[in-house]
Parts: C-alpha cells; sequence; structure tokens
C-alpha cells in the first residue's frame, strides 16, 4: 500500500495532431493503468477505423460528439497511481477556440505539460499554452518534443526547440521548465527511457513526474481559513460547540494563535482544531477541518480567519486578469456576483485597462470588449472588501469568479495580480 | 522534506469534505443519493466527518428499483439508524403502478433505466436542489467529463456540451427555481482509492462486496446471481459458485467475480491486481458505447 504517496494534478493541452491523445494513451499504457476491457474496447474500435495496431490516442475519447469530430472539447479528467504517486490528469483541448477549457484545465495544476511537433518547433499555439500555464501560475512546467522519430531522433532538432521556448520562457513568469525529447507513438521517454537518444541524459517523463518536488508548492507562510458554515450540533455533550468549518487555503494553523477575523477585525485565540473526533494540534493546507475560538465571536460563512500578524488586505478595488468564459460578452457597467474563497458579493466590471492578443501575446489599450477566450487586465469594484491576497503569492485567495445573475453562469474567471 | 502535506488519501479525503461543506451552505435542501453500494456508503461517511460533532445535516434517499439485494436494504436501514438520519425512497414500482414507466420486455429487460424517472419524481415532490452522488470520474468516459457541482435543467437533463467551467474550488451552484444540481464529492477518486480508504477508516459496508457462496448463472461474461426475477435461457445452469460483487447494481444486472478475498485487506489486494474495470460486470454499461453518456443526459445519477 502506498500509503505516504502524494497526489500530483497535471494539465496535458494540445490537440490531436500534436499528439496528445497518444501520448496520455502510452503514459497509461506504459505504467499498466490501462484494464483488458478498455484495451478490448480499443483494439475493436481500431479495427473498425482500420488503423494498423492499437490506436492509443482512442483511450482519450470522450463524449460522442468528441468521438465523432475525433478532438477534445471539454476537460477529461484521467486517473493513474504508480508506486510512488497518484495522478490526475486534466486533458484539455489545445485549440485558441477552447482557451477557457484550458484555463480551467490549469488553474489545479501542478504540472504543465506543453506538448511540442518536432518537426513545427515553436508555433503560435506553444506560446499560447505557455502563456496560460504562467497566467495561472502553474509551478511546473514540462515541454515534451514529441514525434522525435519523425526527426531522425535528432539532438540539434531538440536543442533548437529548447532555445527558441526560452526566449518565450524568459518573458513569462514561469519558474521551472524542463525539456523531454520523446516518441509517444513508439513510446521513447515516455515511461522508458530511449535507446533512440542516448544524447540525452535526463529522466522521461513518468520519472519526472514521480520524483518532481511540490511539496513547496503550497503557500505555508500566510495563514488563511475561509469559513465555509458554522457546526452548531445542539446535542448533548456538544450544546455550547460552535466549530468553524472550512478548508485552510495556506499556511498553517496551531491550538493557541493569537487569530483575527476578518472583516469585523475581532480578536481571539484558537481554543481547538478538529478533523471529525480527532484533536488536532495544527491544521496546514489543503486540510479541511473544524476550528473553534476561546471567545464568542459572530462569524458566518464568508468571513476568514487568519492569524493576527500577517492579514490579507480588505479591498473593493480589485485589479485581476480576467479570462472571459461565456458565450455572451461582458455587459459594460453590468453587476456580477463575485465568488471569492466562501465569500459572494456584487461586483461590477469598471474598466478594461488591456487585453491580450492570444496569439501574439501584445497588449492592446484599445479593445475594451470582453469576448469568449478573452484575457485582459480589468479593474472590478465590489460592494463590500474582500480579503484578497495577490495570485502569484496564492492561488486559493487569490482567485474569483464571476457569475451573471441574469443567467446564473460563471461568465468569467480571474487571478488577483 | 517538510511534514506539512498530505498524503493522497488524506488529500481526497479534504477534498471531499470541502465539496459537502460547500453542498450544504448552497443548497436548501440537499440530498444524499443512497444505493447502498460502496461508493454511497463513503460519501455517507465522509459527510459524517464534514459535519461532526452534528448529525449529517440532509436526508439519504434511495431510488428503490424492487429488484434489490436483500442484504443492500438491510444494510440501508441499520446506517440509516445508526446516523439517526431521516430516509426518502422513490419507489420504481410505484412509478410503473402509476403508469409513469412501463416495465422494459426481452431477455435483457432490466429497471436500470426506469429509476431515472422516479429519481426526477422523487427530486420534484422533495422539493431537492441538489442530489449529492457517489459518481467517480474513473468509472466512465462520460463520468470523467463531471463537475462536482453538476446543473440540471427543469427537465432534470444534463447537457454536457454546455457546462459551467469549474475553476480552482470555487463552486457556483446558483440556479433557478424548479433546476436542480448533483454534487460528487469523490469526483477525484479510484476504485482503488475507495478500497483503500474504506480498509484504513474500517468502514462497514453490505456483505455481498466479501467472497461468499451462490447460486448463480454464467451470462454476458460474468455470475448473475439468481433471484426471483431471473429468467433462464435453456442453455443456462444454475451453480453454486463462491463470488463477490465489485459494484452493487440491481440483482439483476450485477454480476459477480469468483473470489477468495473475505476481508478488506484481501479485496485491496485482489482489487489492485485487476484487470478489468469494475462496471465491466455491469449489463446496462455494456448495451451501447455512450450508453452512460445517454442515460446521464436524461437524468441518470
Amino acid at each position: 500500500m502506498i500509503d505516504n504517496n502524494q497526489l500530483l494534478r497535471f494539465t496535458t493541452a494540445g490537440s490531436v495532431d500534436d499528439g496528445k491523445s497518444t501520448l496520455i494513451g502510452r503514459l497509461l499504457y506504459d505504467s499498466k493503468s490501462i484494464f483488458e476491457d478498455q484495451l478490448a474496447s480499443i483494439e475493436n474500435t481500431s479495427k473498425k477505423k482500420g488503423h494498423d495496431g492499437v490506436d492509443l490516442a482512442l483511450f482519450t475519447d470522450g463524449l460522442r460528439d468528441e468521438r465523432e469530430q475525433g478532438i477534445t472539447i471539454d476537460v477529461a479528467y484521467r486517473y493513474f497511481t504508480t508506486p510512488k504517486r497518484k495522478f490526475i490528469i486534466a486533458d484539455t483541448p489545445g485549440h485558441i477556440q477552447y482557451t477557457r477549457n484550458m484555463v480551467t484545465g490549469a488553474s489545479t495544476a501542478n504540472v504543465a505539460t506543453i506538448l511540442i511537433d518536432a518537426r513545427h518547433g515553436v508555433i503560435e499555439q506553444t506560446k499560447r499554452h505557455a502563456f496560460i500555464a504562467s497566467l495561472l501560475q502553474i509551478p511546473h512546467i514540462i515541454v515534451c518534443v514529441n514525434k522525435m522519430d519523425l526527426v531522425d531522433f535528432s539532438e540539434d532538432v531538440f536543442n533548437n526547440i529548447v532555445s527558441e521556448f526560452e526566449e518565450i520562457s524568459s518573458k513569462l513568469l514561469v519558474k521551472d521548465v524542463r525539456f523531454i525529447p520523446m516518441s509517444a507513438l513508439l513510446g521513447d521517454n515516455v515511461v522508458n527511457k530511449s535507446e533512440n537518444m542516448p544524447w540525452y541524459q535526463g529522466a522521461p517523463m513518468l520519472h519526472t513526474l514521480e520524483t518532481m518536488h511540490i511539496s513547496s508548492d503550497i503557500n505555508k507562510v500566510d495563514a488563511r481559513f475561509p469559513v465555509q458554515t458554522v457546526i452548531r450540533p445542539q446535542r448533548d455533550g456538544f450544546i455550547d460547540y460552535r466549530g468553524y468549518a472550512g478548508r485552510v487555503a495556506s499556511g498553517i494553523l496551531r491550538t493557541g494563535d493569537e487569530v483575527t477575523v476578518m472583516p469585523s477585525g475581532f480578536t481571539s485565540k484558537i481554543k481547538s482544531i478538529n478533523l471529525h473526533d480527532k484533536e488536532l494540534d495544527e491544521a496546514y493546507a489543503p486540510m479541511s477541518v473544524s476550528i473553534t475560538l476561546e471567545d464568542d465571536i459572530d462569524i458566518s460563512r464568508g468571513d476568514m480567519i487568519v492569524r493576527s500578524n500577517n492579514k490579507p488586505e480588505p479591498s473593493q478595488d480589485v485589479e485581476v486578469m480576467l479570462c472571459w468564459l461565456n458565450n455572451s460578452p461582458a455587459k459594460p457597467r453590468a453587476k456580477y456576483t463575485i465568488k471569492h474563497t466562501s465569500n459572494d458579493q456584487k461586483a461590477m466590471i469598471k474598466e478594461v485597462v488591456y487585453k491580450y492578443d492570444i496569439n501574439t501575446l501584445d497588449r492592446n489599450n484599445e479593445d475594451s470588449n470582453l469576448a469568449m477566450n478573452d484575457i485582459a487586465k480589468v479593474k472590478i469594484r465590489t460592494t463590500k472588501p474582500l480579503m484578497i491576497d495577490a495570485y502569484r503569492e496564492n492561488r486559493t485567495t487569490g482567485s474569483i469568479i464571476l457569475v451573471d445573475d441574469t443567467t446564473n453562469e460563471t461568465v468569467a474567471a480571474g487571478m488577483i495580480v | 522534506m517538510s511534514k506539512y502535506y498530505l498524503n493522497y488519501l488524506d488529500e481526497l479525503e479534504s477534498e471531499a469534505i470541502f465539496v459537502l461543506r460547500e453542498v450544504w451552505a448552497q443548497f436548501e435542501n440537499p440530498v444524499i443519493l443512497f444505493s447502498g453500494g460502496k461508493d454511497s456508503i463513503l460519501v455517507t461517511h465522509l459527510a459524517k466527518k464534514a459535519f461532526y460533532p452534528a448529525k449529517i445535516p440532509f436526508p439519504l434517499m434511495h431510488v428503490d428499483t424492487g429488484h434489490n439485494f436483500p442484504e443492500t436494504i438491510e444494510f440501508r436501514d441499520n446506517i440509516i439508524k445508526e446516523l439517526g438520519a431521516q430516509l426518502i425512497v422513490g419507489s420504481v414500482q410505484e412509478s410503473i403502478d402509476e403508469g409513469r414507466v412501463a416495465e422494459e420486455k426481452g431477455k435483457n429487460a432490466t429497471r436500470n433505466a426506469l429509476q431515472i424517472t422516479t429519481l426526477l419524481d422523487a427530486i420534484e415532490a422533495n422539493k431537492i436542489d441538489c442530489a449529492i452522488g457517489g459518481g467517480r470520474r474513473d468509472e466512465e468516459k462520460a463520468r470523467a467529463k463531471e463537475r462536482f457541482f453538476s446543473h440540471r435543467d427543469d427537465f432534470g437533463q444534463w447537457d454536457p456540451k454546455n457546462q459551467r467551467p469549474e475553476l480552482w474550488n470555487i463552486f457556483n451552484g446558483k440556479h433557478f427555481e424548479g433546476e436542480h444540481f448533483r454534487a460528487f464529492p469523490i469526483s477525484n477518486w479510484t476504485e482503488m482509492d475507495v478500497w483503500n480508504y474504506i480498509k484504513r477508516e474500517n468502514i462497514a459496508i453490505p456483505s455481498l462486496y466479501f467472497a461468499h457462496e451462490r447460486e448463480v448463472v454464467w451470462r454476458q461474461e460474468s455470475w448473475i446471481p439468481n433471484s426471483e426475477f431471473l429468467v433462464l435461457e435453456d442453455h443456462e445452469e444454475i451453480v453454486t459458485k463462491k463470488i463477490r460483487f465489485r459494484t452493487l447494481g440491481d440483482i439483476t444486472i450485477t454480476g459477480g467475480v469468483e473470489s477468495d478475498a473475505d476481508t478488506l485487506e484481501k479485496i485491496a489486494a485482489e482489487v489492485a491486481g485487476m484487470r478489468n474495470t469494475e462496471r465491466g460486470n455491469r449489463s446496462d454499461d455494456k448495451r451501447s458505447e455512450s450508453a452512460m453518456e445517454d442515460r446521464k443526459r436524461q437524468g441518470y445519477f
């Protein structure tokens, strides 16, 4: 049993042409994560379609429309476990018209894998994927230079692509980038080390994913505890119990800590931390616990418990990088519900500061329309203060979504600047 | 390495508890869909943890096809008593008697698809705005596309092509009157994770999951249990085998596997070595490539 193993979430962006589905299929197949009935069903379909051998790409088949069109539209989640880690793949489409799905898949990822076709090198799509990874502050990037078999496993081709990519990534906020030359079709450097590329000294993809250091991906400095709900059992033995239930967003909370409740500003000390019937000395992100305080304070959903010596900034004017997710464009000066941790308020987009051209990554100051897949820096005004941190320091207290009250749909996602 | 990280089971548990608390905070009248299978038992266990020391603050709802394993019903009634929870039963037999649905005909007839109407009727009758299910994304390709908070229109239908984007851990449960949500707290768990966790927490599950002697018949690549609903074909023969079930559905469609695994340890070890998916033994999924997607669109679990 793999008791102390961590969970790693990674995202793959790409289209069928990049060999993304083949790569995922290869990863699952060579790590023996595919079951016999799945394999039999795919062998069957491969034969029907007239393919030679098993088409590994069929493993990532999804909804009926996607099967018919041979594309990924929505994010699909896939799972596999090795003796070292459990993995969740957020498998997303790669085309520009699905930017919003890429953003969705990237929002929870520890690692982004970016596929490059070795024959074509860095193209616009590569830039876009790198941009999204940096925008969503994915801590690690693995650049998979795929289809090396079609360029004679050439080291020069690989090195050129590495320098091309580094040219873009130097302009983006990405910390940890690794490059792996591979052939997903033949299995080179996916799970097993390639015999065709002895010049590559690094590890294959799976080993890289298994050994990457991810414990530091979560902010452990700023203790933030958004209250989801208040637990009041009203039953024998617990008549006076008032537990504040939530998931630690970041940092560490300990019993006895001096805490401040935002936005009210009341202070108290942590009396107990509970997980079910266990009493804990401390809780850290991303643990779900219940907290009780020494003093009776009015606390409800939407409030945030923080350590008194390290508080987020209460603010009604928020600058965010916003990705528009909905078919209907943003309405100027319309009111939306803004959701930030467990706090819901009304908000208005006051100004579009600039918009990105997602192909060139140039900023456009003239165009202030926000349509589906657009990414723009905007200023938002809220009716009551939010307790915010910058997204680059805190992915949980630095993120928001906007909901259109007339449709109830989630129309935008934002990263607080 | 710093000690401040969770192992994967603790992280999955924490995520599920977070989702359950969001459901409670965002909806007026949620229920847990309880089938008596291991996944809904797991969700119930997680709900117990999420709201302790309070009781689970919402009822359990069972869609009863009438084609149950007797063991499942006994287990259900015990757990309700133990939790002090309220039970809501939606009865497929009543839906048939009232003419809301018609029994399927033919040799592979089941009540599986009939549950959809009973489920949606029960949701409407009880004014339920969120039904919490034990669906997991690893079970099936249509389920791989599910959100944690999944919107259903006022006909109870799922529109997989037009789902609300779900980013970070911010869930949007806003809906209009008559619409409802399905919530899936254990979306990210695999079958193996479920068994490892059940073993770790020593969660009680129905005896059907453990190897036992049973009268069965070999049909569609698995051992279908003998019951009052079974209609034998000419070439078929009832035999007694030591089997266990990997999933529990209706007694008419749930196939068992031959097994000696009679403890949680042995089950977990057996599942780890399994070379077929768990739904491979469910004839409801074998009907077509998109059997699950089609049912889910209509409002299935």
